[in-house]
């Protein structure tokens, strides 16, 4: 399936990708290459097939309901780009 | 005497335990090969001085008789497992100068287990590539050559730093992770062993996910011995990841006797693919003979959905890594760029341009495309019930056969450079071990020769849920029978 730079433009802004203008049309190139190529699973029969999403089956366990770490604040803030008052700083969102 | 960094990890245990050599001199003896490599690109971050406290730390241990089972090893650590104060980089631009304030839970019990981590190891980009040159900190250089050439090869991906530090005598082994591969194909590209675990033995913590689903960590080693001794140090449940297993975790190292009588072994048909090497096919070929001599019996069994396996890997991964990778965004940790008077949005989309590379920017856009409205049936559904058709195929076949042998790559190393350009041509070198992945198998490769040019060739043994045990025995076998001894011959340092 061909896909096409204003699907490639709209793909990047969910995915919250800058994009240039050559990269657009390069990603619109490998793109339309790679869904024609993974087309041919269309052809495999799978009415009445469960999806996977989980390889080895495990049921899910209650824990406690504990409190177990805490207080790693600054820990926490170490890699912050940016903080004040002991938050992480974003750009103004609400003028 | 044999150069301490020549030693298999067992051999190197069995001296330590001696007295024979102490953990530091043996440390030592690692750190000079590190720095007379480092035109192979392996290490992203060298840790030496912690290398030599763990020894010291080591020795005391062995003085005191308490030493761990891995007391004063030195290893190498793919930088993909954070670990705690030391820059964790994901190979990315984005995490360049990331120090976690935590350990892994893989790194944490090798490290328990009294290791010495010489450094973090060179990776592709977030793991996604199989060549290692998508790295941010430039590729790997394969210590391997062709003969009579001088010309650069890859190592394989994405653990290809790990591969290459093993290979070249620089580590005594190495953590790899593997999602679609990355611990199998750069083992076979530099003729040493890896073996990926079934799906949740080892912990994810603390491992910078990819595609979770698939995302499993293993050990990468000299011998198949050392690969069961490494697992068995980095396997066991951790509460912390919802799909680790709670199963006790077999004594690898112990019960490792590389006897497959009676075992049967099933070849399967849809990996003879058009045009595969002669090399490779009668390489093939050889290994199940080497079994059948070694007392197992050869079946001929049917994976019918094997060539559905790459195009459903090539849409449930990038979907996973899509999601996964919406967390660098700017604002908890990594690169953040800010264009001025810019919105908070404006900030993510300037950030992840920065920050990612060619090829995880590719895999981030197709993960969108295949989960967003209008698609998510028709490829991403689409591909987690081929998926259970694959899984199926396995079921099915170990009805007739106790384990799986395949080439692990289709082809030996390829040169730096060969296939960057060409998306598709790269993804096929994970044809062999996609599948197995995608039903979360235990997988391991082991060195069983080398073709015409001097370059080594892997075969891959595939095993039930939770049978290690079963892979370890059957590699061990081949290792025997192929009486692999190659190593690559030194080019690089100042010798």
């Amino acid at each position: 399936m061909a896909v096409d730079e204003e699907t490639i433009r709209r793909i990047a802004r969910l995915a919250r990708l800058e994009l240039g203008e050559a990269e657009v049309a390069r990603l619109a190139d490998e793109a339309s290459k790679i869904l024609e190529w993974v087309e041919v699973l269309g052809r495999v029969e799978t009415a009445g097939i469960e999806p996977v999403s989980a390889v080895i089956p495990k049921p899910h366990r209650w824990r406690a309901d504990e409190v177990t770490d805490g207080g790693l604040g600054e820990a926490l803030l170490a890699n912050a780009p940016a903080r004040a008052h002991g938050f992480f700083a974003v750009p103004k969102v609400i003028e | 005497m044999t150069a301490l960094t020549e030693l298999s990890l067992c051999a190197m245990r069995e001296g330590l335990g001696r007295g024979d050599f102490s953990a530091r001199e043996l440390v030592a003896a690692h750190l000079a090969a590190i720095e007379a490599a480092r035109e192979l690109n392996a290490f992203i971050t060298e840790t030496p001085d912690l290398a030599l406290a763990a020894a010291d730390a080591a020795d005391a241990a062995l003085a005191r008789g308490e030493a761990g089972p891995l007391a004063g090893i030195p290893l190498g650590i793919k930088d993909l497992f954070c670990t705690e104060g030391v820059r964790t980089t994901a190979a990315s631009r984005i995490l360049a100068d990331f120090r976690p304030p935590y350990e892994s839970g893989v790194t944490a019990r090798l490290k328990a287990a009294g290791a010495a981590f010489v450094g973090k190891l060179n990776l592709d980009e977030f793991a996604m590539g199989s060549s290692n040159e998508t790295s941010a900190f430039g590729p790997v250089v394969s210590p391997w050559r062709a003969r009579g050439s001088n010309a650069p090869l890859v190592p394989g991906g994405s653990s290809g730093g790990s591969a290459a530090a093993v290979a070249a005598r620089l580590v005594a082994g190495a953590t790899g992770t593997d999602t679609g591969g990355s611990i199998r194909q750069p083992a076979a590209f530099t003729g040493i062993c890896g073996i990926k675990p079934t799906y949740g033995r080892c912990s994810r913590y603390g491992i910078v996910a990819f595609a979770s689903s698939l995302d499993q960590a293993g050990p990468m080693a000299r011998t198949v011995a050392d690969c069961a001794l490494l697992l068995e140090a980095m396997a066991g449940h951790d509460p912390r990841d919802a799909t680790s297993l709670e199963e006790p975790v077999p004594a690898w190292s112990q019960l490792l006797s590389g006897d497959i009588r009676g075992r049967r072994i099933g070849v399967p048909r849809e990996y003879r693919l058009e045009g595969m090497s002669a090399d490779l096919d009668a390489l093939w070929q050889a290994g199940a003979a080497w079994l059948r001599d070694a007392g197992a019996e050869i079946v001929d069994i049917s994976l019918p959905h094997t060539m559905e396996a790459l195009p459903t890997y090539y849409i449930l991964a990038p979907a996973e890594a899509s999601s996964n990778l919406a967390r660098y965004d700017g604002v908890r940790f990594g690169l953040r760029v800010m264009p001025e008077c810019g919105s908070l949005a404006d900030m993510y989309c300037a950030t992840r341009a920065a920050g990612f590379g060619a090829e995880v920017k590719r895999r981030i856009m197709l993960g969108t495309y295949v989960l967003s409205a209008g698609y998510y049936d028709a490829y991403y559904l689409k591909a987690q019930k081929v998926r259970a058709l694959i899984m199926r195929d396995f079921e099915t076949a170990f009805g007739t056969c106790d384990l799986i042998l395949t080439p692990s790559a289709p082809t030996a190393a390829f040169a730096l450079g060969g296939k960057v350009s060409d998306p598709i041509a790269m993804y096929l070198n994970d044809v062999f071990t996609v599948p197995a992945s995608l039903a979360g198998l235990p997988a391991m490769s082991v060195p069983a020769g080398l073709d015409p040019q001097g370059l080594p060739l892997g075969l891959q043994v595939i095993g039930r849920p939770l049978d290690e045990l079963g892979v370890l025995d059957a590699a061990r076998a081949i290792e025997r029978a192929a009486g692999f001894a190659a190593a690559p011959a030194r080019w690089w340092g100042a010798a």
